[in-house]
């Protein structure tokens, strides 16, 4: 008997709740195969994988590293998601970000001042803005694909920064190493736990996420995006600019890959490199959807993501585990919860098609 | 009884079928002989569609048999029913817009046909009954008259020996339903079976020899239509007494409030209709009704009323003499004007949003709903709870999700939201379009307090019953231009028709033809 | 070979990769799907093939398993998108990011690999003729095949009643339902071809254009293909065009960076993103022709009721 689907009357909160935890199950479970396939101990992969990273306070502190970004960027990209606006070039984004906030603190090198932080924040800000603005300009005015423009741009986001890096940014006395000088004191962010990299920007995006909470369930600017999201014809209806949301969404995505960008080079990197990501805008992705869209759900996977990130490291130090099982995790992750999201609208029954119409009995 | 069926083409025993929270049809009988055309009488959500798509091999029953010329038979596929002989014309086209006439055409035979043949045999099949078509055409460029030929001549080319026809008038002029009519006679007489699916009580009488009434998915009667007067079968159809709205005595109509001057306007579907050339007025206290088959631009007309679409020229439209053609929705509402939109679903409100986010929805400039940019939860509560209350809405309360609302149900939802908002204008499509009697009636009377209250109302529908009960002036829409308007109470059906059929000159005058 | 001859021959090798995945995808597209995972697949046919390849020594039954194993891919967003109802773009990006990560995980062992380039066709005499030898004779098979292919896709798509069936299915796929087509079963097939066709042009950068591995070599081009069917409003001929004119963009910018004009090489590689931007904007900004060709249905989920 083939299972087949059933709609629900209506959504199931308790599988909106539920299904990313089956998710987690089932990759973990995938996950275990694949270890064992691979020939390594799959109880000793997954420990190395999962719990080590975050057995030590350092530990910890890194996994708030690596989550910083992913929830900042997630979140903005979540707005978007909800309106049906797909930004899928956060990474350019986060790297026109990085690009700008550095260049500020390039250009005031040798400036002590408190305020060279915060400007580099406002242009890291308005160079992610920027670089979102430009699919939102092409979406509303000549129609064009904002997932394929915004990922174009991505790829000339990142050719920018190492053109930067390699030429006119590179640092003069970095025996020719394709990256910028290192910033000075005044241009990185205060640590706020001794002995680690974590810096202000982890209570930052505390706030941002209970901003993106604020938005989404009680702002008019959250119920449009709703709206447009779930029934375009309905917020055409109701005079919601579906333009104006695109506008919205993709600068305020883009705005906060920006920071995130900024964030990145100004803690934990501290310079200009040719690349200043490791995917953290496509990972973003990811986040949003296991958060289910929702800031505070976007806050939960983005640790989770940035586990797999440690776990990955650490394997692969420790096990000599290639680095790519990361993604394979991630997007693992990701079908799983995209497959199991079907609980949320349908249930799953078993037994007799209830379909056919009976033969009569012969005789 | 037995014998009957053996000689019957098809007989249906106690079909039941099942969706989730719905019994659609509740062990359903039905004999059908050759050369016979049957009415499938019933209410929306009678279980009329469920029961002919089960024949049709759509759906499949829960249980119950199916005789096909005394055979038992399960019919697993449309394909399977149209090799046993089964044809349909659906009520929604299962047509392509894109695809050419011929191609459409193509796409209804299980096996190839070379193209040359199939258009020799459009041509034969179309003259024989005089539906004209031309196989190379790309149906988004056909009229909705046009579109249901391409249908019904693709069943016929089956040589089918039933053919199920699925609310195939709604969607036609009087005198095409005529015309339609004479070709189901024609089919009849040559001994094909026509299975006849309406609500309209006056049609079914003048067409058909038998007919099975339909109620709660039960059959509830059959009888023999022209021998039944139409309130009989309507009391049948509805299980009580047919409501009739109260029209208030007072024929003074106000000042102009809503006022439309010579708009044209491209429309923003490729295959929908421009607007071309219309002038309108509605003045307090009046309702004015734009009749019109489906297709002919009603979309268009209410998208650049409510704002939706901008007018090229800002006194294109003029409220209370202000030209407001260049404002959008948002702005209009502020002036005073509300809409109930042409789909309950998806557009009048959101299906997975609760009712009080669905009275926010366009209520959301009054009632203190929003502060600061910030919702207030309590007042959306209190708002939804008052339409609630006040057009009797069944429903656990506000927190409810507007898509478990039944069509009605969510129908009184929406009139109530826009009334609730004293408009003075109130722009209605098809308000009372898929709602059982008893919602119906309820609607319409809403309709009549309101005009009768001061407000100008102006209502699109395309069922002239409607809008000959409650409109004071008639006007009718065809291929985007607008007739000039008439009083309802000097109009008859047959001049309606007429000026459904496009017969209508530069001033929006009838021209008369011949007698009919 | 002359210098003309040679531009042309590098800008037929450049363009073939994005030929068969924007070919691929437009069967995807007709039939009301949207795959966004083309970079998945192709960058998983890629390796999978260069794999095979080594092993086997037969670079032809490395450019099937490269198709074969982009199908599998394709499967799996079918099994998501089709049975499971979910959302057609988050599982296309899914199955990006996972091709990704899945292919640097194959490909660790093979990167620095040699292997030999797909053998050309090589007639002694003809492929000797200036410019017409090379231009005509020069190539290898899958550079052949792609114009077979696209033949194939125009014929099967506009003149064979299953293209018929599957542009119905891709145009409204309740009427199809209706009338009484197997609108998933249909779906899938369209997306396995697309899922085989970008396993194809994967293989062919890894067999034949730059024969070795080396991860994320696809770089972006199966974004690039997904544009292409949007500059080609969906017909087949027009997919030849677009793809031998981004072909060319990306020669143009190879050859820039060798003549040294100057400009720095990050500036220059630019150019295809930039160039796909444009056409994307040039095409969509005509709403009317995008709406009367794209196929009306794609994208959106389809479940009948039963």
């Amino acid at each position: 008997m083939l299972p087949r689907l059933e709609p629900r009357s209506g959504v199931s909160a308790a599988m909106m709740l539920l299904t990313p935890a089956i998710a987690v199950g089932l990759t973990l479970i995938a996950g275990v195969i694949m270890f064992a396939a691979l020939g390594f101990d799959p109880g000793r992969a997954l420990y190395t994988f999962f719990v080590k990273p975050v057995s030590t306070l350092y530990g910890v502190s890194e996994l708030l590293v690596k989550a910083t970004p992913l929830a900042i960027i997630g979140i903005g990209l979540a707005l978007g998601f909800r309106a049906n606006v797909w930004n899928i070039g956060a990474e350019g984004q986060f790297t026109l970000g990085a690009i700008c906030g550095g260049g500020v603190a390039l250009a005031l090198h040798g400036v002590e001042s408190w305020l060279v932080l915060p400007a580099m924040a406002v242009a890291g800000i308005l160079g992610g803005l920027a670089w979102g603005a430009i699919p939102a300009l092409l979406r509303v005015r000549f129609n064009a694909n904002e997932i394929l423009t915004s990922l174009m741009l991505t790829y000339v986001a990142t050719l920018l920064l190492s053109y930067l890096v390699h030429g006119p940014w590179r640092d003069p006395d970095g025996l020719n190493f394709p990256e910028s000088r290192m910033f000075e004191d005044s241009a990185l962010l205060p640590v706020i736990l001794d002995e680690t990299r974590l810096s202000i920007a982890a209570p930052i995006t505390l706030l941002i996420v209970l901003a993106g909470w604020l938005v989404l369930s009680r702002a008019f600017l959250g119920f449009q995006i709703k709206v447009v999201g779930q029934s375009p014809a309905a917020a055409s209806y109701a005079g919601f600019s579906e333009k104006r949301l695109i506008w919205t969404t993709l600068c305020v995505s883009g705005a906060l890959a920006g920071l995130a960008g900024m964030f990145e080079v100004s803690g934990p990197i501290g310079q200009l490199h040719p690349v200043v990501s490791p995917g953290y805008g496509f990972t973003a992705i990811i986040v949003a959807f296991l958060g289910r869209l929702h800031p505070v759900g976007v806050l939960f996977a983005s640790l989770l993501i940035a586990l797999s990130y440690l776990g990955g490291e650490l394997a692969q130090i420790e096990l000599k585990l290639p680095l790519a099982l990361t993604g394979v995790f991630q997007g693992m992750l990701l079908f799983f919860l995209l497959g199991t999201d079907v609980l949320i609208r349908y249930r799953v029954r078993f037994g007799r098609r209830g379909a056919q119409i009976a033969l009569p009995q012969g005789g | 009884m037995a014998s009957d069926d053996a000689a019957a083409r098809l007989a249906l025993t106690d079909i039941c079928k099942t969706f989730p929270g719905v019994v659609a049809n509740d062990a359903v009988s039905l004999t059908l002989g050759p050369g016979e055309i049957h009415a499938l009488l019933g209410e929306n959500g009678a279980g009329k569609s469920t029961l002919v798509k089960i024949v049709y091999g759509v759906l499949r029953a829960d249980s119950g048999e199916m005789r096909w010329n005394g055979q038992p038979v399960q019919v697993a596929s449309p394909a399977q029913a149209r090799r046993l002989g089964i044809g349909m014309v659906f009520q929604h086209f299962s047509l392509f817009d894109s695809l050419t006439v011929a191609e459409n055409i193509a796409l209804g035979f299980d096996e190839k046909v070379p193209m040359r043949d199939l258009t020799a045999r459009i041509g034969e099949v179309s003259a024989h009954y005089g539906l004209a078509l031309d196989p190379g055409r790309h149906v988004h460029t056909l009229s909705v008259g046009e579109r249901q030929r391409v249908e019904i001549v693709r069943c016929l080319l089956q040589n089918p020996s039933l053919l199920i026809m699925d609310e195939p008038t709604s969607v036609l002029t009087p005198q095409e339903a005529d015309r339609l009519f004479e070709t189901l006679r024609q089919l009849a007489s040559e001994g094909v079976t026509v299975l006849y699916i309406s609500h309209k009580l006056e049609e079914i009488r003048a067409l058909c020899e038998a007919a099975t009434v339909l109620r709660g998915g039960k059959v509830v009667a059959t009888c023999d239509p022209r021998t039944e007067t139409a309130r009989s079968l309507a009391q049948m159809m509805i299980g009580g007494e047919l409501a009739t709205p109260v029209r208030s005595g007072a024929d003074e109509a106000g000042s102009e409030r809503l006022t439309v001057r010579s708009l044209s306007l491209e429309s923003e579907h490729p295959f929908g209709t421009p607007i071309r050339d219309v002038s309108l007025s509605v003045r307090a206290g009046e309702i004015l009704g734009i009749a019109g088959v489906a297709g002919n631009g009603q979309p268009e007309l209410l998208a650049a009323l409510s704002g939706e679409t901008l007018c090229p020229q800002a006194d294109s439209i003029l409220l209370d003499g202000q030209p407001v053609g260049r404002l959008g929705p948002r702005a209009r509402r502020a002036r005073g004007v509300c809409v109930v939109p042409e789909e309950r679903l998806g557009q009048g409100t959101v299906p997975e949003m609760t009712l009080s986010e669905n009275g926010f929805l366009s209520a959301y400039l009054r009632s203190g709903m929003l502060r600061q940019g910030l919702l207030q939860l309590r007042a959306m509560s209190r708002f939804a709870s008052d339409i609630i209350e006040a057009y009797s809405v069944m429903t656990p309360g506000p927190a409810t999700a507007a898509g478990s609302l039944s069509g009605g149900n969510l129908q009184k939802f929406i009139i109530g939201r826009e009334i609730l908002q004293n408009p003075d204008i109130l722009i209605a499509a098809h308000p009372t379009w898929g709602v059982d009697a008893g919602a119906a009636a309820a609607i319409q009377q809403a309709l009549l307090d309101l005009a009768k209250a001061g407000a100008a109302v102006l209502v699109i529908s395309q069922d002239l019953d409607e809008l000959f009960a409650i409109s004071d002036r008639l006007a009718v829409i065809c291929e985007g231009r607008l007739s000039a308007s008439r009083p309802t109470k000097d109009t008859t059906v047959e001049q309606a028709g007429l000026l459904m059929g496009g017969m209508f000159d530069e001033a929006g005058e009838i021209i008369e033809t011949h007698a009919a | 070979m002359d210098t003309a001859a040679a531009v042309i021959v590098s800008m037929m090798a450049a363009a073939t990769p994005l030929l068969y995945a924007a070919l691929g995808e437009l069967v995807t597209e007709k039939s009301g799907v949207l795959n966004l995972g083309v970079e998945g697949m192709m960058i998983t046919g890629a390796v999978t093939a260069f794999a095979t390849a080594t092993i086997t020594g037969s670079s032809a039954i490395g450019i099937v398993a490269g198709a074969a194993a982009a199908m599998a891919l394709s499967l799996i967003f079918a099994v998501l998108t089709l049975s499971l109802v979910a959302n057609q773009v988050a599982t296309g990006l899914a199955l990006t990011i996972f091709g990704i990560g899945l292919s640097a995980l194959i490909g660790q062992g093979y990167v620095g690999t040699p292997l030999d380039a797909l053998p050309k066709l090589d007639i002694p005499g003809i492929s000797d003729i200036a410019f017409v030898g090379p231009v005509v004779f020069g190539h290898d098979f899958l550079i052949y095949f792609s114009f077979v292919m696209v033949g194939v896709v125009a014929w099967f798509l506009y003149k064979t009643r299953a293209g018929l069936v599957l542009r119905a299915v891709g145009e409204s796929h309740d009427a199809a339902h209706a009338i009484g087509y197997p609108v998933i079963g249909i779906r899938y097939l369209a997306v396995a071809f697309g899922g085989a066709m970008a396993g194809v042009g994967g293989a062919y950068l890894s067999v034949a254009y730059t024969p070795m591995w080396i991860e994320n070599m696809t770089a972006g081009r199966g974004w690039i293909a997904l544009a292409l069917v949007v500059f080609a409003t969906w017909r087949p001929g027009r997919v030849l065009l677009g793809a031998y004119l981004f072909g060319g963009v990306t020669i143009l910018q190879l050859h820039g960076q060798g003549f040294g004009l100057g400009i720095a090489s990050q500036i220059l590689s630019m150019l295809p993103y930039l160039a796909t931007i444009l056409v994307l904007v040039l095409i969509s900004s005509d709403r009317a022709l995008i709406r009367l060709n794209a196929p009306a249905d794609i994208g959106k989920i389809f479940r009948p009721a039963s």
